[in-house]
């Protein structure tokens, strides 16, 4: 199959879908690679990078258009674009289906196939193809840089010859993968990091990225983030009110805050009120990553940045991945890589578009002359929110003694009832046996009482060499053997003679091997 | 005056052997226990030879120094990776010798059962020893050496089979003959029934019988059991020899060999009941073979096992603070303990944290892991047994499972239908970073997949484990 990528049309859009890296696995799967001319260019790879990776330079969009049996982009296509595809062409690209019921019917008529990559489902298999999280984690890591460039103090806290300078505080609101990649990014820069989320569960995961989760002081029902596949839902009015609380109790402190909080299919709710952008210093920044949906702030100006009146810095640009074409690219270009290699299953060149698939139906939204969208929900469930542990009771030093009570004294009536019930049968036993016989069970069940005394203590890692010493110290038989070898016929003597011999193997080759096992064992 | 004597070199010997299993508490002790058993044992010889064993001393000698010379040479170039087999083999012979010893006695009883008073003076010391018997005590005599013939006959096939298996010379997979079970069960009520019946007749036939009966079952019963369940059948065989011991010891009238076979029997019962322990079953289920429990259906694994080479490794090797090792039976199969014991070397002499987490069924012997990174000059003081360790994962930078399976996988915690559900398995999944060191991506002995490989802190270092580490060696700096 012929795989071609086309030059974004889109002002100011830096990334490609396919880089020479790309292309080169690609071509691993059997499939062959075009690529419009310059559509490197603004990410850093030349046509020639592509020409020295086997991928034929197309020199217009139209041509390849035609000649591609795979159009792979980056942004929605255009009204244009949408009119080239052709039956048994498919398109990969991000394609905002709920939107775009216009684009979804016109590949339908003309019979090609469409996946949307923001249709991938948000499951464990197809993280690898999650252009989504690709991009958010870009979002994420450009968010701090911006916010870096446009505040004037460092982000970590120093102390120089010429004075004490104070770290930086951040507060990072929504813990998604855009918000783990900003807060990660500004603690590597030495801010102190707060970070908020609706999701309680994921506290540990902010906390393992050094991090500290701002909780709130609000009892309810913890937000299950597997039923919303893996994102936010709406929260009560309750709980609103709490969190805005805690944000106005922040405001004054911290220097930047970035918000990343969005809703499936929703308008991001207001999370920094005009009153808290008030109450920041002067010279602080905001970074709204939620403003193509209008905003956790409302005074965020979409691709815009504008300073408040008190000296607020507030950044509502859209186009950080874009920002950063080269690093965009090579994820983005990954992300269709992986999604080609699922659906050339055999890596012969050959697409099967399986529409049983779980990751391949989701992010179908046109095929066969049909729109697919919505999918149904998928089979498996998104990755899930772990279940709150239930963390074990602290037990109060009376409860203690108690508990060790109760077990002293059921080990007691244990041990108490097995020394009757071995009574007892020792009893029974000697009502039938000759005195003779009752001598030696005395010594036996002695011995088996010693033994198990003694061989509880042995240590684990000596089991071997005490199978080995068991080994040879129970060829004692050779005893038996030793006694009866000169007592009466010759066939009795031969067979006793082969018992001494055996176990004479066993005694000389029991000890020696433990002692050589033993001896290997060594402190450092 | 000499019986006295040989009665109190026993009481010496017994003390001794029972300190000798008491000093295996610790590494430092054992190595001064070893030397008590071996007193013991040359003074109980050397008590019988001079006393109840004199008339053939001289052969006696010979065949104890012949045999000595085989066990040399066995014990000094044994493999530390084939020690299973050694000890299987072993056991083998404890139980042959025992059957030999039984049948003697047999023959021995039915000659002076036959024999009138004046002919019993001139006797051998044991069959002297068997004409002063009453009625009574022939009949419990019979029993003795019934039982004694039975377990050695179990514990002599069983072994021959244990050790095939282990040495790879039989199939290590649990195979059993058509009927399954029900032979074994025909084949013990043959063997009750010839108990009956040589305990009211003496005759041979019943004892011949009863052996190929127990012959049988010992093939059988450990036919059906996997490989993965050596360690209980190991420990179970040791058990059956000392118990067989025992037995014989019984119808000789012989209170040391009645001592030692007690204590080696109980040895090896606790060592199997620790292993099934180790693998929450049931010692019954063990022995019956075969993985049964709850047929539910099985949590389906999600996700995908991401490869790694060496360089990765390398460089999270080279960023950890603290390094886990968990070696299975693959480590001894790959013979890769001393590549092993070099990269823990080398890690430790950067001054990182290295320790090993023994799980009580890793490899096919109790102990098995300890003794191969021994040889390889672990310290063993950084080899922990699972207990230890298993709370200081969630502050381990990296886990590295070398050739283990079913001891680390998590569904033995998650998935109540699995069955190894409840199984005690090492946590490794909560270190920030595990790698897997495994030929392919096949699943453990028991066919279960393994969600570990799945997770997404798991990367699969595919190989074979010595290559592998060769290969990962140079770049550890």
């Amino acid at each position: 199959m012929k795989i071609g990528a086309l030059k974004e049309t889109f002002a100011g859009e830096n990334r490609v879908a396919m880089t020479p890296e790309s292309a080169l696995q690609l071509q691993k799967l059997g499939h062959d690679c075009l690529i419009e001319s310059k559509a490197g260019a603004a990410a850093g790879f030349s046509d020639a990078a592509y020409k020295e990776a086997g991928v034929t330079v197309v020199k217009t969009a139209a041509a390849l258009w035609k000649d591609a049996d795979i159009v792979v982009k980056v942004r929605q296509p255009t009204t244009a674009e949408q009119k080239k595809m052709r039956a048994a062409q498919t398109l990969i690209s991000f394609f905002n289906p709920s939107a775009n019921e216009a684009g979804m019917k016109a590949a339908a008529n003309a019979g090609a196939t469409v996946i949307a990559m923001e249709m991938v489902p948000r499951i464990s298999r197809a993280q690898k193809m999650d252009a989504l999280s690709s991009m958010a984690n870009i979002a994420g890591y450009r968010a701090v840089i911006e916010a870096g460039n446009n505040f004037g103090r460092f982000f970590t806290g120093q102390v120089t010859a010429a004075g004490k300078v104070p770290p930086a505080k951040v507060l990072v609101v929504g813990a998604g993968v855009a918000g783990l990649a900003a807060i990660g990014t500004a603690t590597s820069l030495g801010a102190i990091t707060y970070a908020f989320d609706v999701r309680p569960e994921v506290a540990e995961q902010v906390e393992s990225m050094g991090a500290e989760f701002v909780f709130l002081d609000f009892e309810e029902e913890a937000q299950d983030g597997a039923a919303t596949g893996g994102y936010a839902a709406v929260s009560s009015p309750e709980f609103r009110e709490a969190q805005l609380a805690k944000f106005r109790e922040l405001a004054p402190e911290v220097d930047i805050v970035i918000t990343t909080a969005l809703i499936p299919n929703r308008e991001a709710p207001e999370l920094w009120t005009e009153d808290m952008v008030a109450a920041m210093k002067p010279g602080s920044v905001i970074v709204d990553l939620a403003a193509e949906k209008g905003g956790n702030c409302k005074q965020t100006v979409m691709d815009e940045k504008i300073v408040t009146e008190n000296g607020v810095t507030i950044i509502g640009y859209t186009d950080f991945p874009s920002r950063m074409g080269a690093q965009a690219s090579s994820l983005y270009s990954n992300n269709i890589r992986h999604m080609i290699a699922d659906l050339t299953p055999e890596k012969d060149g050959v697409i099967v578009h399986n529409m049983e698939d779980d990751v391949i139906r989701g992010a179908t939204v046109a095929h066969g002359k049909e729109i697919t969208w919505p999918p149904p929900p998928p089979k498996v469930a998104a990755i899930a929110a772990q279940p709150p542990k239930e963390k074990p009771k602290e037990l109060t030093a009376e409860e203690k003694s108690a508990n060790e009570l109760a077990a002293f004294k059921q080990e007691t009536k244990t041990q108490v009832t097995l020394i009757a019930v071995g009574a007892a049968l020792l009893l029974a036993v000697g009502l039938v046996a000759p005195a003779s016989f009752m001598q030696h069970f005395i010594v036996f069940v002695l011995s088996v009482f010693v033994g198990f005394q003694v061989i509880w203590n042995v240590a684990h890692s000596l089991h071997t060499p005490l199978m080995a010493v068991t080994n040879a110290i129970s060829s004692i038989i050779i005893l038996g053997a030793l006694i009866q070898i000169g007592s009466g016929s010759v066939l009795i003597t031969l067979l006793a003679a082969a018992a001494v011999f055996m176990t004479g193997i066993n005694i000389f080759g029991g000890f020696l091997v433990t002692r050589r096992m033993l001896a290997m064992f060594q402190k450092s | 005056m000499e019986l006295g004597f040989t009665t109190a070199a026993y009481v010496v010997a017994a003390v001794l052997f029972i300190l000798s299993l008491g000093g295996l508490s610790g590494q430092e002790s054992a190595k001064r226990a070893v030397w008590y058993g071996i007193v013991g044992m040359a003074l109980a010889v050397a008590a019988t030879i001079i006393g109840p064993g004199s008339g053939y001393w001289l052969l006696s000698l010979i065949l104890i120094g012949m045999g000595g010379v085989i066990g040399f040479q066995l014990a000094t170039k044994v493999q530390m990776t084939q020690m299973p087999e050694l000890v299987a083999a072993m056991h083998s012979l404890v139980g042959l010798a025992a059957v030999i010893v039984g049948f003697i006695a047999h023959f021995e009883l039915n000659r002076v059962a036959g024999m009138n008073g004046d002919e019993t003076k001139d006797l051998g010391t044991f069959a002297a020893l068997l004409a002063k018997k009453t009625g009574v005590e022939i009949a419990i005599l019979r029993v003795e050496l019934f039982l004694g013939i039975f377990i050695g006959a179990i514990t002599f096939t069983g072994s021959v089979i244990a050790y095939g298996k282990l040495a790879g010379k039989v199939t290590s997979a649990a195979e059993k003959l058509p009927g399954g079970h029900l032979l074994n069960a025909g084949a013990a009520a043959l063997s009750l029934i010839c108990l009956i019946w040589y305990f009211n007749t003496g005759g041979f036939f019943p004892l011949f019988v009863m052996t190929l009966a127990a012959l049988f079952i010992g093939y059988h019963l450990i036919m059906g059991i996997g490989g993965a369940d050596m360690p209980v059948v190991v420990s179970m065989l040791n058990s059956y020899s000392g118990w067989a011991a025992a037995a014989i010891g019984f119808s000789l009238g012989n209170d040391l060999l009645i001592v030692v076979g007690a204590l080696v029997g109980s040895s090896g019962a606790i060592l199997s009941y620790i292993m099934c322990k180790a693998m929450n079953r049931s010692f019954v289920s063990v022995i019956l073979g075969g993985f049964g429990g709850p047929a539910g259906e099985q949590m389906a694994v999600e996700g995908e096992q991401i490869a790694i080479d060496s360089d990765g490794v390398a460089t999270a090797l080279n960023d950890a603070d603290s390094i886990i090792i968990i070696p299975g039976y693959g480590m001894a199969v790959a013979q890769a303990q001393t590549a092993v014991a070099e990269l823990v070397r080398k890690l430790r002499s950067k001054g990182k944290e290295v320790r090993f987490a023994i799980h009580p069924v890793a490899g096919r012997l109790p102990g098995h892991m300890n003794v191969l990174l021994a040889e390889a000059k672990v310290p063993y003081d950084i080899v922990m047994e699972m207990d230890e360790i298993n709370d200081d994962f969630p502050d381990t930078d990296v886990a590295i499972v070398i050739g283990s399976n079913d001891i680390v996988n998590p569904a033995a915690q998650d998935d109540p239908n699995s069955p190894i559900a409840g199984m005690p398995v090492l946590e490794c999944w909560k270190a920030k970073q595990v790698f897997v060191s495994k030929r392919g991506q096949g699943t453990g002995y028991s066919g279960i997949e393994n969600p570990l490989f799945f997770k997404d802190n798991t990367r699969m270092f595919y190989g074979d484990a010595k290559a592998s580490l060769d290969e990962l060696l140079p770049k550890i700096d």
